[in-house]
This record gives structure tokens, C-alpha cells and sequence, in this order.
């Protein structure tokens, strides 16, 4: 089993009224609840913490992209982890990654991850998503209907621009190169893994499966939904014909490890009610614009795509429907058992900061749980088989060490 | 009239077509929220001319989306929809987003058209007057802002109509086909075309127009000299259902000048 510390970096200071008084958390969010001094606190305090997670032994630190909204304050993931990579020594440095359709053209996401995958000797992950509705289609005005062909065109400029050894030309539909020639390369060959982060759109399974990449489920919606999302990717692998090998499959959780049951819910349910509510404030009228999913996605959701479902919730209901996985190490290491089992995923994306976390608590969890549940999971999960889309990077001696000056 | 099928360059685009009438061909492009084709006041116009009022390609039973990507290969799609089913001389009308599309079928040859009648078409963008982001509307807000009287009973049946899954998702299809044309902005170059319509033009209006505000009426009237503008006193969006015997004669009329 593999562990990952994954970092959303939300803006803590939303006011209390926040879904009261703002219509979203995204797009049209007002930039004056954003304080560039607690802007400069939060990612210090927040690089502190995946660096801490190195230090700790956890295989993964991992950032993603966002835009435009108050949940996650990375515009650029790769900019966090290039200090990242200066900074730590052992886990994969994982970005969740780079919007494909954003960037133009997009070799420049070919050459940042060649550049991190370079001066990290060889630790680099490089995800692809999409990207949501908010951030490609409101905040960076793609087209919603033609998003994801864009998507897939960049993918094939990438994985070309990083394992072609001479230049050559791409003519594209949305991306005409005359001379395609990416300095620095990877170390990783043929190219660094690719992890797909997905919200559960059906066509994404079978192109994953397809290409043996990783995927990625990143629910907030507990358990019952992840299941299902997971089945449907399960299902595409075996189309593909692959194996079931579990390491071709995460899954995000939101995590909250305490001395008692009792005490996680003190610890960690305003931080839980903080992401759900504050956080995750999102209208419909954000969350797909006309186009985003395709029809054959839309016809098999349940009901319409809404964030506007979570209104209500209330700890008891994170904690027993799956948002949220807290209690004692033994409870959080029965539940984890249970659901990575369940969905036979080999990666988790342990969302061990979440909401406005106090950094003493993120310290306390994240310490808990890598002595507690992560050294459990290890040894009860999926010993047998072998993790592909791990990074293979230098030999220790081959690389440079963090730097003492 | 009938509903027939039609297949354009050998079957990459098929689509079901409004068609009947008698008189001078009139072309019928309808807007952002799908075909109208079994509208009274295409079988009004029917009475007058020969109609035809096809589905777009990813509009209702029309295919092929795929193969256009911006308005300029939707305008040619027209031409191509004229020279094979031989209709030569046509009167066109469009429609919201099919105004648009008229205004650009128009300006690609002006010479092969013979009137042209926009209906709150889309196509320009003033700054100081945006067109509100209608994407992002639900059906309410849809409502208030296409109809003059939103709590009247055509508003009511709009409302109505969408309650339905299937037309939820045909209305999903529609604006998912119309964000290739009118996304994230609906200016996609027509400002660089319009001074080739120099043909006769009538420009109609709702003077309580919430999505495509009567303002822009103007505007059009300025870019196209000698154009017409007519507005009506009791239509938002939707003259042709709004006031429909106005709309039918005011259009009738301006056609056989």
C-alpha cells in the first residue's frame, strides 16, 4: 500500500456567514476576503507540512491546480513543488496535476515536469486532469464541448515531446508545432508515471485503462459514490484487459486521526464542516457548465452533479457515510481496511489538512498517523503485488542531497 | 408542411428538416435553444413562402458537430446546405444564435441571398451593455430573462417543458453545442464581416429583450446600412412565440417588398 500526503491549501479565513453571504467559493469569489499576508503564513506553514511528511516516511507528497476560488491556492502546483523538490529527499513528488487544455501550447507542462523530475532525481509524478468546470471553462474560458478532445491532444503533444529523441513536427487541431524540441528531458524513461486524477467521468476509465496509466478518484462524497465510481474504472481495466493490480487505482480521503473517537470529532469536525461548507460552496450553475461532461456520463450519474448536496451535513453524517474516515488509529485503520479493500485501490491520497486545520492539529494527525495507520496499511495491503506506477528515480548516491549551507 | 431527413456532404451530417409551403425559399436557422419545428409560426410563413427549417448539426436529430469547429465552418455548412438542396435566391431568417449564423451565411455571399432577417440576433459585444451569462442560467432565470412576461402563461409552459429529464438533457445539448459559437463570450468576429451585408436587412426586436438587450438592436442597425429595426412592445427573446402574428406579418411583409 502507498501513502501519499496530499495538499489542497485552502484559504483558512472564509467568514463564518461565508455561504450566507458569498454566492461561491469559486469563479466569482471576492478577492477581498484574501489577506496576501496570511497568504504568505499559509503556504510556509503548508510547505512546512509536506515537508514534514517526507521527513515521516509517507511515499507521496502531492499537490494539485486550481483557480480562481478560495479552496485550494495553487494556480501553479509545479511552483510548490520545485521548492519541494529542494526541500525533501525521499517521497515522490506528486502534481495532480497540470490542466492540459490550459496551457498553450502545452509543452511547457512536458518541460516543467522534465525540469522537476530533473532536480528531484527522479521522484516526479505527473497527473493530468482535466481540470473542473470552474477553473478550464469560467475561470480559463475553454470551450466546455471541445475541453476534453483538447485534453486528450495535449496528452499526445506531451508523452511525444518527452520520449521522441529528435525534433519533429505536430500538427494538430488545437496545437501547430513546427519544431517540437523539449530541453531539459526526463530522467525517467521512457517518461515520468502518469496519474490521471478523475472525477468520475466514464469515457476517462477506458482512456486510462487503455494507456495503463494510474487513476486517481478524487471524492468528496464518501464512500457509497466511490464504490461506484471505482467498480465502473474496475470494469474499463478489465475491457482493456489488465490486471487488477490495485496500484493502478487511488482514491482520495479526507482523514482524522486522534487519541479516541471521541477526541477526533473534537480535533477535527470544524475543520471537516470548514471544507464541506466553506470550501466546497460551490452552485450548480458552476459545477458543469453546458458541455463539461458528456451525455454519456450525464446518463449514467443518479441525479444532477451538485455540490449544493452538502449542505446539510453534520459530522456524524462525514464520519458514518465516509467523508471523512477519524477516530483512534484502531478505528481509522479498521475503516481504511474496509474501504481500500472494498474498492482495491493501492494508492491513498491521505487528506490529513483539510478545511482551516490549525497547523498544531495537522503536526498531531499527520504524526499519528504515520506511526499508527500508515506502517499497518504497509503491511497488510497488497504486498503481492507489484506498484508500476511508481517512480523509479537515481540511485541514492547518484543524487544530490538536500543542501546544507 | 413535414418533417423530412436530410443528409448533407454524403451523410457526415444528417438532420431532421421543417420543410413545406409555397412561394419564395426561406431559410429558417433557429437559435441557442433548439429547433422550433413543429412552431405555428413556421406554418404561418409556409402560407407565403417555401420554408425550410432544419435542426443544426448537435441541435435535436441534427449530427455531426464534430466536424465544425467555429462559426465560419458553421456558415459554410449553410452554403453547402443551399448548393445540394438547390435552393437558389433564399430569403434568410435566423434566430438568437441563428441570427448570428444568418449574419455570417450572409457576409461569406452576400450576392446568393436574397433578404435577411435577424431576430435578436447574437454576434456583437458592447462593454458597457453584456450579455448576461446565460450559460450559467437555470431554467427560472431563463425565463425571467427571454420573456417579457415571465410569470404569463408561455413562460409557464416553458417552465413546464423543462421539467422533464429529456428535454433537460436535450436543453443540456443544445447550450453545449452553442458554447462552440457563443463561448465564454458570444463576439466571434462578425464585427470583422458585418460591413459585407449589403443586401436588405430587417432587424425585429423585443423591446423587453433580457438576454440580447434591444441596445444591440441598435448597434446591428448601425453596422449594416440601410437596415430596418422593428420593435415589439410585448416580447422579450421570443417575438415569433411572443407576438406571433406581428412577427409573421412584419416578416412576411419586409420579404415581398
Amino acid at each position: 500500500m502507498k501513502c501519499h500526503w496530499f495538499h489542497l491549501m485552502p484559504y483558512q479565513d472564509l467568514p463564518e456567514d461565508f455561504k450566507e453571504k458569498h454566492p461561491s467559493v469559486w469563479v466569482d469569489v471576492s478577492s477581498e476576503l484574501f489577506d496576501p499576508a496570511r497568504g504568505h503564513q499559509f503556504y510556509n506553514e503548508y510547505l512546512d507540512q509536506l515537508e514534514f511528511a517526507d521527513s515521516l516516511g509517507f511515499d507521496g507528497i502531492c499537490v494539485n491546480e486550481h483557480h480562481a476560488n478560495a479552496y485550494g491556492l495553487m494556480p501553479s502546483p509545479n511552483l510548490i513543488l520545485a521548492s519541494l523538490a529542494r526541500r525533501t529527499s525521499n517521497s515522490s513528488l506528486i502534481v495532480l496535476g497540470n490542466s492540459i487544455a490550459l496551457y498553450n501550447p502545452p509543452i511547457r507542462i512536458a518541460e516543467e515536469m522534465a525540469m522537476l523530475d530533473c532536480i528531484s532525481g527522479g521522484r516526479f509524478v505527473g497527473g493530468f486532469p482535466v481540470g473542473t468546470s470552474m477553473d478550464t471553462n469560467f475561470a480559463y474560458g475553454q470551450t466546455p464541448l471541445t475541453l476534453r478532445e483538447k485534453y486528450r491532444e495535449g496528452h499526445d503533444l506531451i508523452i511525444k515531446a518527452w520520449t521522441e529523441p529528435e525534433p519533429f513536427v505536430f500538427n494538430g487541431k488545437y496545437n501547430q508545432l513546427r519544431y517540437v524540441n523539449i530541453w531539459p528531458r526526463p530522467i525517467q524513461k521512457p517518461h515520468p508515471p502518469v496519474w490521471i486524477p478523475g472525477g468520475g467521468s466514464v469515457e476517462t476509465w477506458d482512456w486510462v485503462a487503455e494507456h495503463d496509466y494510474m487513476y486517481a478518484f478524487l471524492s468528496y462524497f464518501g464512500y457509497e459514490p466511490a464504490t461506484q465510481v471505482m467498480q465502473g474504472y474496475w470494469e474499463a481495466v478489465d475491457r482493456a484487459g489488465r490486471d487488477r493490480n490495485p496500484y493502478r487505482a487511488g482514491y482520495l480521503q479526507l482523514i482524522g486521526v486522534s487519541e479516541t473517537d471521541a477526541q477526533a470529532e473534537k480535533d477535527y469536525a470544524e475543520a471537516a464542516s470548514y471544507f464541506y461548507h466553506r470550501c466546497l460552496h460551490v452552485p450548480d450553475h458552476w459545477a458543469a457548465a453546458p458541455g463539461y461532461l458528456t451525455l454519456k456520463t450525464i446518463k449514467s450519474l443518479k441525479s444532477p452533479f451538485s455540490f449544493e448536496q452538502l449542505a446539510d451535513l453534520k459530522w456524524k453524517d462525514f464520519v458514518e457515510q465516509g467523508y471523512v474516515v477519524a477516530g483512534s488509529p484502531a478505528t481509522v485503520r479498521d475503516r481504511l481496511v474496509e474501504v481500500i479493500k472494498e474498492m482495491n485501490v493501492g494508492q491513498l491520497f491521505s487528506l490529513l489538512h483539510f478545511g482551516n486545520l490549525s497547523a498544531e492539529l495537522t503536526r498531531k494527525n499527520t504524526e499519528l498517523y504515520a506511526k499508527e495507520v500508515l506502517p499497518f496499511l504497509r503491511e497488510q495491503l497488497w504486498n503481492e503485488w507489484e506498484d508500476r506506477w511508481a517512480p523509479r528515480p537515481l540511485k541514492e548516491e547518484d543524487r544530490m542531497p538536500v543542501a546544507a549551507l | 408542411m413535414q418533417e423530412v431527413k436530410v443528409a448533407i456532404r454524403n451523410g457526415k451530417f444528417t438532420t431532421s428538416m421543417q420543410w413545406g409551403g409555397s412561394g419564395e425559399p426561406l431559410l429558417f436557422l433557429h437559435g441557442a435553444g433548439g429547433p422550433m419545428l413543429g412552431a405555428p409560426f413556421l406554418e404561418e410563413l409556409a402560407q407565403v413562402f417555401t420554408v425550410y427549417a432544419p435542426a443544426h448539426p448537435g441541435f435535436g436529430a441534427g449530427t455531426g458537430i464534430e466536424h465544425i469547429d467555429d462559426v465560419i465552418d458553421f456558415a459554410l455548412y449553410y452554403h453547402d446546405f443551399l448548393d445540394e438542396l438547390q435552393i437558389d435566391s433564399p430569403h434568410v431568417m435566423g434566430h438568437s444564435l441563428g441570427g448570428m449564423l444568418a449574419a455570417e451565411v450572409a457576409a461569406l455571399a452576400p450576392y446568393r441571398i436574397n433578404r435577411l432577417v435577424l431576430v435578436c440576433p447574437a454576434g456583437l459585444w458592447l462593454e458597457d451593455n453584456p450579455i448576461p451569462d446565460f450559460f450559467t442560467f437555470n431554467p427560472q432565470q431563463m425565463v425571467e430573462h427571454v420573456f417579457h412576461d415571465p410569470s404569463g402563461p408561455m413562460s409557464q409552459m416553458f417552465t413546464e417543458q423543462l421539467q422533464s429529464p429529456e428535454a433537460q438533457l436535450e436543453m443540456y445539448k443544445c447550450l453545449a453545442s452553442t458554447g462552440k459559437f457563443l463561448w465564454p463570450i458570444p463576439d466571434k468576429g462578425l464585427k470583422k464581416r458585418i460591413h459585407r451585408l449589403q443586401l436588405p436587412t430587417l432587424l425585429l426586436w423585443g423591446a423587453s429583450d433580457k438576454l440580447i438587450p434591444p441596445v444591440y438592436g441598435e448597434a446591428f442597425q448601425r453596422a449594416i446600412p440601410g437596415s430596418r429595426l422593428v420593435h415589439f412592445a410585448s416580447s422579450g427573446h421570443m417575438i415569433m412565440l411572443e407576438e406571433q402574428d406581428a412577427f409573421v406579418e412584419a416578416v412576411s411583409d419586409f420579404l415581398l417588398e
